[in-house]
């Protein structure tokens, strides 16, 4: 059985398919027909919710994609749909703003946009055109332009932040505590299937080593595409949201300590403090609603090609800390990645922990992503570089792409061009020059081969310009 | 009805709420924003409703040799098959020529990858997708066209080609000063409306059907579900209150699966829904038409225009469907704004195995736009003189015969030059070109450019019965009145817009109107709610029903009070006849009991217009809407990648009903037709499959491409002088076409490259990949020179 608040009312279900979503629990078994479908494939927004989770005393809010987020993964949160904003029969201030900022046309996309406004109302006390288009940027609208929905995301900062939900804030913080005190086993079954939500890493590694095939549920952004898009189902699922301490995010002297369910959106933070290119990064992976789904562990153990993340690693020369039944072992990221979805790990084995160590000194970071649009886009090349450049010889330089081969990958020629070699034009030129023995990548809808390698190239040239340059602004994302 | 209902008495006057000029909000925006606004999907459906899904092609063209279909019929769930065998009726679903058939049968030919071979009826939505995926068929694969250049090389035409023609342009083109040549591409557009396709079907006696389905021509699928299964067209209705969003993508292609739901629903006699899953939907439906076009012109040393051979080849797809009109409209719009003294357009409607385009927004026009706007960039560049005034040079004007269109329709209204200086003056246009000239000088990787380009977009179907409307308007005892169009709503704010026409007539608030669904037995004959003529059609039909209920209720005063017609008013939510005043709910029931009828239907026919197509000379347009657009961009040479700064509009609508619609149809075309010519990229594999299927692979403008600085203006004063509904002007598709601003400004930043002196080609869209090709294009023709 799971437990969840449905709005202000707790709600259990026992009894059903553990592979369905929560947009389709709400739009075929409750017949709450609000949040719409645009594309189940987290994409669009339409479908956009918002879970409440308890820190203790006071509730988090959080707006994630119900197309992709599978029932199972709501124990202990609260679950609220556009159904539930209004109060007393009036709009919520939300919704009144973008009623008065002529912010919906053909309407179908509005209730994922306040949703997400919703979400990021109770996150911040002013609004800011970088964290509107941050906050939003996974709601697509084909309407309006998004202008007055840009107006109605300032307007709704007018009204006072109280509202019912901070009226009843304590009152659900407790019932969602009392939930997860209880001693229910968190468990889905029905048609032969079972979503498991273990609580500790020895109950996950243990239901790992007696469920082999189970495919665990780090986020499920891309999992839930099995349901959604390729009707597959899967019999043994294994959620990882609910594993205490496998999401926290911290540092010691040397590197910094990520648990491999740490989303994003919780990972970002101190991630960005040694890494501040990071941040644009992050904030261009997914949606807010998938980076505050979506995993960094479950973004290594997709093994996708293509994955933003896995470059990142390989070039900081982060480690993973892998773990089997009661055995860990720790293995460079740059080795976890064998061949097309093919990784060193281990059946029964899972990604535990990510070790990222720190900057040393005059090591410098920098990532570059191409993609056809600037937000939610997946990238055509990803280029991630880790460069020390000592009395202007190249000490040491670690770069990883991805999206130019079948893994994620590094650039050794490239290296090699580089390390000891002063740092001039001459030697990026050899530099470029040379990545292509490193890649060969291929054509396909996001880009053609040949854009793929020579931009990938030029990545090259713009850090060696940004690195020698005081001026921020040699990017179009970075000029205001 | 015996007993009366209870009315409010007249009253203080107050401001009669929603009157014609207002920014009334959108009917629907409390239940938009609630979730409580209803879509076909979200219907409360009857019980044991069944779940319809299709099995398409895997292949592009191939013969079906076998179509084994057992184990979808033994599989879980499912209640019914259909094949092209179990229709009883027509099984060409061709909107206006033949070449759509419903389904493809065992020893046919499947003509594109994502065509529909057979259907299920199954008791989920999901049991019936997974049981279509049991389907074997088996394929004698045959060689298949995909792209324009092959079926232009196969002479493959879905129709025959068409010309337009003033003067002797070989002629003309050798005593220009100055000629060039040259070949674009045009990419062509997902509708991506974020509401499926969907439709649900209900049995209703007789064997007629209910058809609740999204779509913009109710008519339409009304009379092909009657022809599919056979009966006539009064034993089906068609019910739509709102779509989430159409933009041409549910004119003609909403109709197959309104069909198919309806000969499932007859087959098992049971409730049908269908609706379809994003990659089919994107994979099954139809898109604006990619174009190529090829181009000769000849122009003066000053950059005047004097000759143009211009070859508009669309890409249509596999069959006729909507492409003759919209070939034609592009050929329509290779003029843009701009006087062709001697012009020679020829259209071809090349035929492809790939799923037929069809509508969307603009239909046509904005290819044409962007061909001639390319032009206009190439010559400049030649001419050595900014863009905007080699623009400004070949304006329509009435000098002579410069005021006539290539296809001989006088241009009665010279809107675009002066909005165009008054454009120019509000964004600061030159001293923009001096700051980013500067810039580009100094600033080594990344570069800004600038473009101002006009529209002139003619407003009508070019088909000339489609110009025709219907209304329903009924006036209840409690003064409420029911107001029923042929429109349909798909966000663009018809409804809101008509029953301000209504509340104006009457001089009542517009919470008086209740807006009702499009239905074909409310409203019959219909015209698709498409080219822009929503509001101007269904205005004035519901004018006219409003104007005659008002009539009769003005006699009945004149009559009842012995008045004078010019005694009997309507205003401030009362009907004031002589000393007598009454609210408009006690005056309507007053002419209830006096036996006055309440309810009228309204109708309304375009005048003026008229075109021979045999001799490509006529009006096919009633008038011309017109706009500019400036817009700034940023390019980085290193990758490519791009960013728009600024954008300032002026587009006219006339008088405007609701200026707050009209600016969200100018931001919202504007972002799309941006997208459409810079992100939104279709990519086909050589086996004719589609692959962007999703918005993950196929990517609109997210909030963050909205520029920063979005300044938009309605053209003051500047009422319609046709007697059009308050004189207004239509709105929908023309400031789509403001959106070429950008890809000319896009190539402006690369021109730069060459200090202004080469024209980058730039096939459309300018995705990062294109717009640092066209870099390096420019820097090697540089180096080269």
């Amino acid at each position: 059985m799971i437990k969840f608040l449905l709005n202000q009312t707790e709600h259990s279900v026992s009894d059903i398919d553990p592979n369905i979503t929560v947009l389709d629990y709400l739009r075929e078994h409750l017949h709450k027909k609000g949040s719409k479908e645009g594309c189940a494939s987290g994409d669009c927004g339409a479908c956009t919710v918002v879970l409440g989770e308890s820190d203790g005393e006071a509730m988090r809010y959080k707006s994630i994609n119900a197309c992709i987020t599978l029932l199972g993964s709501l124990h202990g949160k609260q679950l609220i749909t556009v159904e539930d904003l209004k109060s007393g029969g009036e709009l919520h201030p939300v919704q009144q703003a973008m009623v008065d900022c002529h912010g919906s046309q053909c309407g179908f996309c509005t209730p994922g946009f306040v949703m997400s406004m919703f979400a990021y109302r109770k996150n911040n006390d002013s609004p800011s055109r970088e964290g509107i288009n941050e906050a939003l940027g996974g709601n697509l609208c084909r309407c309006t332009g998004y202008r007055p929905i840009v107006d109605a995301a300032v307007q709704m900062f007018d009204p006072a932040a109280e509202d019912q939900f901070t009226k009843t804030e304590t009152v659900n913080a407790a019932k969602l505590n009392q939930i997860k005190r209880a001693e229910t086993e968190v468990i889905l079954n029905a048609q032969g299937r079972t979503f498991y939500s273990p609580s500790t890493v020895s109950e996950l590694s243990s239901l790992l080593l007696e469920h082999p095939d189970a495919r665990l549920v780090a986020g499920g952004t891309d999992l839930s595409l099995e349901f959604t898009q390729f009707l597959r189902n899967i019999d043994v699922l294994i959620y990882t949201g609910r594993v205490e301490g496998l999401d926290t995010v911290e540092e010691n002297a040397t590197s910094i300590d990520v648990g491999a369910a740490a989303t994003y959106t919780q990972a970002k933070k101190l991630l960005v403090q040694y890494f501040p290119d990071l941040e644009e990064l992050i904030e261009r992976l997914g949606s807010r609603q998938i980076r505050n789904q979506g995993t960094i562990g479950g973004n290594v153990g997709n093994a996708s090609p293509i994955g933003d993340m896995p470059p990142v690693l390989i070039a900081l020369g982060a480690q993973l800390v892998l773990r089997k039944g009661n055995k860990t072992r720790v293995i460079d990221v740059a080795d976890y990645f064998q061949a097309y979805k093919v990784t060193a790990q281990e059946t029964s084995e899972f990604i535990e922990r990510i070790l990222i160590p720190k900057p040393q000194m005059n090591e410098q970071f920098r990532v570059y992503k191409i993609s056809k649009r600037m937000e939610d886009d997946i990238s055509a090349s990803c280029g991630a570089f880790n460069i020390k450049v000592e009395n202007g010889v190249v000490k040491n330089a670690v770069i990883a792409y991805g999206g130019m081969a079948e893994i994620p990958k590094r650039a050794v020629h490239c290296e090699k061009a580089l390390v000891n070699q002063a740092w001039n034009e001459q030697t990026i030129q050899t530099a470029m020059s040379e990545l292509a023995n490193d890649f060969s990548p291929i054509s396909d809808f996001r880009s053609s081969a040949e854009y793929r390698l020579l931009v990938s190239q030029n990545f090259l040239q713009r850090l060696f310009l940004e690195l020698n340059s005081s001026s921020n602004a040699l990017r179009v994302s970075h000029y205001a | 009805m015996r007993k009366l209902p209870k009315v409010a008495e007249a009253s203080e006057a107050l401001k009669v709420k929603g009157l014609s000029g207002q920014s009334q909000k959108h009917e629907s925006a409390h239940k938009h924003v609630s979730g409580e606004a209803c879509y076909v999907d979200d219907q409360m459906a009857p019980t044991n409703t069944l779940h319809a899904y299709v099995g398409l092609s895997t292949v592009a063209r191939a013969r079906i040799t076998e179509l084994d279909l057992s184990k979808v019929e033994a599989a879980e769930g499912v209640v019914a098959v259909l094949t092209l065998k179990d229709v009883p009726g027509h099984t060409d679903i061709g909107p206006v020529f033949p070449g759509d058939p419903l389904m493809v049968n065992q020893g046919q030919e499947v003509t594109f990858y994502g065509q529909v071979i057979f259907a299920v009826a199954a008791r989920t939505h999901e049991l019936a997708r997974k049981a279509v995926k049991l389907a074997r068929v088996e394929y004698e694969t045959l060689p298949a066209d995909v792209t324009i250049e092959q079926g232009l090389e196969n002479n493959s035409f879905v129709r025959p080609s068409h010309t337009q023609q003033r003067g002797d342009t070989s002629v003309a083109l050798k005593s220009a000063a100055q000629t060039l040549s040259g070949e674009m591409q045009i990419g062509g557009q997902e509708q991506m409306y974020l509401e499926g396709q969907a439709s649900l079907c209900i049995p209703t006696e007789d064997g007629g059907m209910l058809v609740h389905t999204s779509t913009q021509n109710p008519t339409e699928g009304q009379k092909l579900v009657a022809e599919v299964l056979n009966i006539p067209m009064n034993k089906v209705s068609v019910d739509i209150r709102r779509m989430g969003g159409g933009f041409g993508g549910k004119e003609t292609n909403a109709n197959q699966w309104a069909c198919i739901a309806a000969l499932l629903a007859n087959k098992t006699q049971q409730a049908v829904k269908i609706r379809l899953a994003r990659a089919d939907d994107m994979l099954a439906t139809g898109k604006r038409h990619h174009f190529l076009s090829r181009y000769e012109v000849g122009f003066s040393d000053e950059g005047r225009l004097e000759a143009l051979n211009m070859e508009l080849s669309g890409g249509c797809g596999i069959s006729p469907d909507l492409s003759d009109a919209i070939v034609d409209r592009a050929m329509f719009h290779s003029d843009n704004a701009y006087f062709l003294p001697a012009a020679k357009i020829v259209g071809h409607r090349v035929k492809t195995n790939t799923v037929s385009n069809t509508a969307f927004r603009g239909f046509g026009g904005p290819q044409g736009m962007v061909a001639i706007e390319n032009i206009i960039d190439n010559i400049a560049r030649v001419v050595g003189k900014d863009p905007l005034d080699v623009r400004k040079l070949n304006f329509y004007t009435d000098e002579g015969e410069r005021n006539t269109t290539h296809y001989g329709q006088k241009i009665e209204q010279h809107i675009v030059p002066d909005l165009v200086e008054r454009l120019e003056r509000t964004s600061n246009y030159r001293s923009r070109r001096e700051a980013i000239t500067a810039f580009n000088k100094t600033s080594p990787v990344l570069k800004k450019g600038l473009a101002l380009t006009p529209i002139k977009f003619g407003i009508s179907f070019t088909v000339q019965h489609l110009n025709q409307a219907g209304a329903l308007l009924h006036v209840y005892t409690d003064g409420s009145i029911q107001l029923n169009h042929g429109g349909t709503e798909m966000g663009q704010g018809l409804f809101t817009k008509v029953a301000q026409v209504v509340a104006t007539v009457f001089q009542v608030d517009i919470d008086n109107i209740q807006c009702m669904s499009t239905r074909t037995d409310k409203v019959p004959n219909t015209s698709p709610t498409a080219a822009s003529s929503g509001t101007d059609l269904n205005g004035m039909a519901a004018r006219d029903a409003a104007q005659k209920i008002k009539a009769r209720m003005t006699e009945f005063a004149v009559n009842h009070f012995s008045v004078n017609e010019s005694d009997v008013t309507f205003a401030n939510n009362q009907v004031i006849a002589g000393e007598q005043v009454f609210s408009f709910a006690e005056f309507a029931q007053l002419a209830y009991t006096n036996r006055v009828s309440l309810s009228a239907t309204g109708y309304y026919a375009t005048p003026k217009i008229h075109y021979d197509r045999d001799k490509a000379q006529g009006r096919p347009f009633f008038y011309f809407a017109n706009g500019a657009a400036v817009s700034e961009v940023l390019i980085d040479t290193l990758t490519g990648e791009n960013k728009v700064l600024q954008v300032d509009i002026c587009q006219d609508v006339g008088q405007s009903i609701n200026p707050a619609i009209d600016i969200g149809q100018i931001e919202g075309a504007f972002i799309q037709g941006m997208g459409w010519l810079t992100t939104e990229e279709l990519v086909w594999g050589e086996d004719g499959r589609l692959q962007t299927i999703n918005p993950a692979a196929y990517k609109i403008p997210a909030i963050g491409d909205t520029p920063p600085v979005f300044n938009v203006e309605l053209l003051p004063d500047s009422p319609n002088v046709e007697a059009t509904i308050f004189h207004s002007k239509a709105v929908g598709e023309p400031p789509l076409m403001l959106g070429i601003s950008v890809w000319s400004a896009l190539r402006d930043a690369v021109a730069s490259l060459a200090d202004y002196k080469l024209s980058p080609s730039m096939d459309t869209p300018a995705t990062p990949e294109r717009v640092l090709a066209a870099c390096s294009d420019v820097r090697q023709r540089s180096a080269a020179s």
